[in-house]
């Protein structure tokens, strides 16, 4: 079980209609390959965050696989064309099972 | 024989000084301006304060200015600097109880806002016991006396998420140690060591950072050694990196044995260089190459 994850989103609050806006994401996250060994030898086992979506207003707009090379708090940052004014869902999967929400909200004029 | 020795390494010295001095010399950017997050601008430079006496000229620097462009810009938003991970960390530590008396730093202080504003920008100073004491002291001095709790190493990962946390506080408030009255017997001790060349190399701080900055050493170009920033997070080591860490760098790099970090002459030689800074704001969290 990863610890002390904590997902950051950067989105801007406003924006024109159509406009091009840049959504930066951060989550604090080990990201343990499941390549490495500990001290005595064994395999420890894979932990990360194995897929990223975002929503916008309830429709998927970006779906990722993350893999086991990605290292330690993935970073990813992508362009969004915003029609309307709405809000922006953003989920992370981890491999325990655990989900990490984030939502922020864009104002189009 | 030890004069003909000790003149070949004057020859040597000289010649190495005057490659230093005849390479490309670049000055620190002048046309940009560090403003985080779009709306908190932050001064870079500052009038030189009075007791350098013209050493560094009118005008001191921040190191930010002395670095690329993109390491500039990674400063500017607080979403792409780094050390905003090992900051949220110091914070969760912050309001979480430790130690035998199930205290958290926010049982006594509150929020970190508002008890921690301006702190780090008078530090390190003398303590009523007439000790000179660094930001570190005062975090493990609660830990251990206050919390019943053990004192982290100077360099541990837990010190700097604290000392970031508590350093950005006092963000854009301009450095204000106290170098007179008690604290100048300290002062003093600091600014001699400051000169005084360390290591096979035999080069002092003012070497680098007062008869050479903005020209390079190798690829480094070389700043005004300002610690405004510390702790900071470095490109090169992929981390958080205290003021004292830097210190026995620069020592090591001289081919001395450093001090320990923490150590009472690192101690003191962290107000002198701060006192260099005096009027420039602070910037912890900063970034660097």
């Amino acid at each position: 079980m990863a610890e002390n994850v904590k997902p950051r989103v950067r989105v801007p609050k406003t924006a024109t209609k159509d406009e091009v806006i840049t959504i930066k994401t951060l989550i604090s996250h080990p990201m343990e390959s499941g390549q490495r060994k500990d001290k005595d030898g064994n395999l420890i086992p894979r932990s990360i965050i194995n897929r990223f979506t975002a929503e916008f207003n309830g429709q998927m707009v970006l779906d990722t696989t993350l893999e086991p090379a990605i290292s330690t708090n993935p970073y990813l940052e992508f362009d969004a064309k915003v029609p309307e004014t709405g809000e922006f869902k953003f989920t992370w999967y981890d491999d325990d099972g655990s989900v990490y929400e984030d939502a922020q909200k864009v104002e189009v004029s | 024989m030890k004069l003909q020795h000790t003149m070949t390494a004057v020859t040597v010295l000289a010649a190495t000084l005057a490659l230093i001095a005849t390479g490309p010399r670049a000055e620190p950017a002048q046309d940009d301006q560090l403003v985080i997050n779009g709306e908190e601008e932050v001064p870079t430079q500052a009038p030189a304060p009075a007791h350098l006496d013209g050493a560094l000229g009118d005008t001191i620097y921040s190191g930010w200015l002395f670095r690329d462009p993109d390491t500039r810009a990674m400063q500017k938003d607080d979403f792409d600097n780094p050390m905003f991970l090992f900051v949220d960390a110091g914070i969760e530590t912050w309001n979480t109880p430790d130690g035998t008396e199930g205290k958290s730093c926010a049982d006594c202080h509150n929020a970190i806002e508002d008890s921690m504003k301006g702190v780090r920008a008078a530090l390190p100073k003398v303590t009523e016991k007439g000790e000179l004491w660094s930001l570190e002291n005062f975090v493990n001095d609660c830990r251990t006396n206050r919390m019943g709790a053990e004192a982290w190493g100077w360099n541990s990962q837990e010190m700097k998420n604290m000392t970031a946390a508590i350093g950005l506080q006092s963000r854009g408030m301009p450095v204000a140690v106290a170098i007179d009255g008690e604290a100048a017997p300290f002062w003093e001790k600091g600014k001699e060591m400051y000169y005084t060349r360390y290591g096979q190399l035999e080069m002092s701080c003012a070497n680098c950072h007062e008869d050479n900055y903005g020209n390079y050493i190798r690829s480094d170009h070389l700043s005004q050694g300002q610690i405004n920033g510390f702790p900071l997070y470095r490109l090169k080591d992929q981390g958080a990196v205290s003021t004292h860490q830097r210190f026995v760098g620069c020592v090591r790099d001289t081919r001395g044995v450093p001090f320990e970090a923490g150590s009472q002459e690192f101690r003191e030689l962290e107000l002198y260089v701060a006192s260099r800074g005096l009027g420039l704001p602070v910037e912890t969290p900063a970034v660097r190459h």
